[in-house]
């Protein structure tokens, strides 16, 4: 009989699910664009049952992470931190992988991985720069969707600077920039380079050792991507499955829990 | 209610009570009494027989007393800005006058709605107060809201109804009682806001400064210039010290208090070894509760007594197997900094949570100043965490982790404390380079508790946990 498990993963400003067959196929997934603190738990529960036509009885075992990963005590089997779950994601993906960076919604991380463990890991300070919510506050003052940044800062062909490293002075700079009359194409591409920037930093105090995976809803912007090849010198993988990556991470350790 | 302790900690805490108490006492009998440093050599003030207190002491014991948040505040409300270490704004705002004081609305009733300033109503539009007519507290910390008021400004009220009404709200707890300064002594051999710091109470009460230029040392040793400028400095201190006291310096009492100072430091750093067994006989967190006792009295006979009675204790802990430690040890690290005092609690819940025990604290052997004459006593001083290069610092971390059997290391991100926490990526990167550990970091504050965030230190504390199983793992524990 096939053993199913359930990952969650409550980030800061999505909920993110996945159903796993056996440990290797993805059965469900879903994705509500709110995290912890809202309905979004349990809308991707219900969501990812919904879509695999299956009850929350038949998982064989549960296992949430992220922000919000406490919240969901009596639901979960356990929890376990993001760190982990992006590691062991990737590992699957990717089973070369050595290196993953996460920009999230509220934090950046880098995580060096050694067959499928983090072995070691850095974080944001508490600083919000690198993060997604640079890239929310930034799109607010360009007036421009998040999901739009990306294509639109690939048309740029001017290098424009953002170069403070706080969010509130870089917001202004943007100001300023705009009221100089820049290009809002050449500023979001200076955006992209100003989170990998930021990025850089962390990912050199844990050594960038090849393949390099990058995960979290940040990932689907090519334009973060691509400053980030530049900056480190590597090529950087990234998936679709990319938001989903702790999800899966934490439908892959509750499989083990499950078989164990 | 208060847990029973054993009679060495106990004791320890008697020391520090009798500390403050004895200092209190010397203020009324028209004593001068001063701040010191805590890294400043206390034999000197000993042999004197002068009382001193210590501001990062005292403000550690506010921070715990959560009133780190509003003193700071004060300060900042002074002009003191938010990026100066919370110890020292916590002190500049109480050198000022400003005192915690449980929050009152004009008509003396505590007031318990904190953004409204109002007293919470009922439906009925009454006031809330519990079954025994006692103000309500703050949900959070079961103490009536603080906020500060200024012992300045009471004084000068005339007699009555408001000026008793605002003296009876003033928090009495003995770090928010110590009297105020006659003298200063400042070592900066603990970094270089200690200068301005105490420079700056100096000039507000006018009163006389001691102080102690001890240069950054780049060797793993001390050079004989640095011990003769050092010297130098502590001849005229002396000579300071003579006309405060109206006492001539005493070489037989200076020696004596010395010889405490080196029982003291060596039973102290008996009670940090016993972190070395495994498990350990009781939990490294306390050690930031007995640094008051070596940080307020390393120049007394009793808090010696004090640690050697705690070190037998353990001694017998070792020989049955037991410990004091509320929760069994599973991994084992060091906690590299200053705790966040106002937030103990949160701060303990997830290493309890994990079974991780400390058994690394290098604030606790920077305070182990052992030496045998007066060029030894300023090498001593010159190696405190902050003034010595980062290799040495490494060296001493390094050796630290193998002795004490450290598995992973957790580094609090100290926004108070610019130095220690400026020179600790590069650490970290050392430990595990070096030794294979895993670390983390986390942003937090010593003092000023609106530097931390409970959530994202759990999920840092939770990946050290993950790393450390993973390196266990791999070596087949
Ligand atoms: S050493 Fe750090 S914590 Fe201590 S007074 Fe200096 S800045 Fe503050």
């Amino acid at each position: 009989m096939s053993i199913y498990t359930l990952g969650i993963d409550i980030g800061s400003t999505a909920s993110k699910c996945i159903i796993l067959k056996d440990g290797k196929d993805i059965v469900a997934k879903s994705l509500v664009d709110v995290g912890a603190g809202t309905t979004g738990p349990s809308r991707a529960i219900s969501d990812v049952l919904e879509n695999a036509h299956m009850k929350k009885e038949e998982m064989a075992y549960t296992l949430a992470t992220g922000y919000g990963r406490n919240s969901l005590e009596g639901i979960a089997d356990k929890q376990m931190s993001e760190l982990s779950c992006h590691a062991m994601g990737a590992y699957f993906l990717w089973p070369n992988v050595h290196t993953v960076i996460d920009i999230g919604g509220q934090d950046a991380k880098v995580i060096h991985i050694e067959n499928g463990t983090m072995t070691n890991f850095q974080m944001n300070d508490k600083c919000a720069a690198g993060t997604g919510r640079f890239l929310d506050v930034m799109a607010r003052v360009l007036e421009v969707k998040v999901s739009d940044l990306d294509k639109l800062g690939a048309q740029s062909k001017k290098r424009v600077p953002i170069s403070s490293t706080c969010t509130v002075f870089a917001e202004s700079e943007v100001i300023s920039q705009l009221s100089k009359g820049t290009n809002k194409i050449d500023i979001i591409a200076g955006i992209h380079r100003s989170v990998a920037s930021r990025v850089i930093g962390l990912a050199n105090r844990v050594g960038v050792v090849p393949d390099v995976v990058m995960t979290g809803g940040v990932a689907q912007n090519t334009g973060v991507v691509n400053a980030l090849q530049e900056g480190l010198g590597v090529e950087i993988k990234t998936s679709p499955l990319a938001q989903y990556n702790g999800a899966l991470g934490a439908a892959l350790y509750a499989y083990r829990k499950a078989t164990k | 209610m208060a847990k029973v302790v054993s009679p060495g900690v106990q004791a320890l805490r008697d020391v520090v009570e009798k500390v403050y108490r004895e200092l209190r006492e010397a203020k009324e009998a028209g004593e001068p009494v001063g701040w010191s440093s805590s890294k400043f050599p206390c034999e000197l003030a000993e042999s004197f027989g002068l009382h001193v207190g210590y501001p990062e002491n005292q403000a550690a014991g506010i921070a715990a007393n959560r009133d780190g948040e509003v003193m700071c505040q004060a300060a900042e409300d002074l002009g003191y800005d938010n990026d100066i270490c919370g110890y020292a704004r916590i002190s500049l705002a109480y050198a000022a006058g400003y005192r915690g004081a449980n929050k009152m609305d004009k008509d003396g009733n505590y007031v318990i709605n904190p953004n409204s300033g109002k007293q919470m109503k009922d439906a009925d539009g009454k006031k809330v107060f519990d079954e025994n007519g006692k103000p309500v507290m703050d949900p959070k910390t079961m103490k009536p809201y603080a906020t500060t008021d200024n012992i300045y400004e009471i004084a000068a009220l005339p007699d009555g109804e408001e000026k008793t009404r605002r003296q009876n709200a003033l928090h009495k707890y003995r770090q928010m009682t110590m009297p105020m300064p006659d003298f200063v002594l400042c070592c900066n051999n603990i970094c270089n806001c200690m200068t301005k710091w105490y420079e700056d109470i100096a000039r507000r009460h006018n009163i006389p400064l001691i102080m102690i230029d001890v240069p950054y040392n780049e060797f793993d040793h001390v050079n004989e210039a640095n011990v003769k400028y050092i010297r130098s400095q502590l001849d005229t201190a002396i000579r300071q010290m003579e006309e405060i006291s109206g006492k001539k310096f005493d070489e037989d009492k200076f020696e004596q208090c010395c010889q405490n100072a080196n029982r003291t430091a060596k039973a102290w750093l008996k009670v940090c070894d016993y972190l070395q067994y495994k498990p350990s006989p009781f939990n490294g967190f306390d050690l930031f509760n007995h640094m008051a006792d070596v940080v307020t009295a390393r120049g007394r006979v009793e808090a010696a007594e004090a640690f050697e009675l705690l070190a037998s204790e353990l001694e017998q802990h070792v020989k049955e197997g037991t410990t004091t430690a509320p929760f069994k040890e599973q991994h084992r690290i060091m906690f590299e900094g200053i705790p966040c005092w106002p937030k103990l609690p949160a701060l303990f819940k997830p290493l309890k949570a994990n079974g991780l025990n400390i058994t690394g604290v290098v604030y606790a052997p920077a305070f182990g100043f052992v030496y045998d004459n007066l060029d030894g006593l300023v090498k001593a001083y010159c190696k405190a965490p902050n003034s010595v290069s980062i290799e040495q610092g490494v060296a001493w971390r390094e050796g630290l982790i193998r002795d004490n059997k450290v598995d992973g290391v957790l580094v609090h991100f100290n926004r108070s404390c610019k130095p220690w926490s400026g020179y600790m990526p590069e650490m970290q990167r050392r430990f595990t380079k070096d030794l294979g550990i895993p670390t983390a970091g986390f942003d937090g504050d010593q003092a000023d508790p609106r530097n931390f965030n409970a959530a994202q230190y759990e999920t840092r504390v939770q990946g050290l946990v993950e790393a450390m199983e993973a390196n266990d793992a791999k070596k087949g524990n």
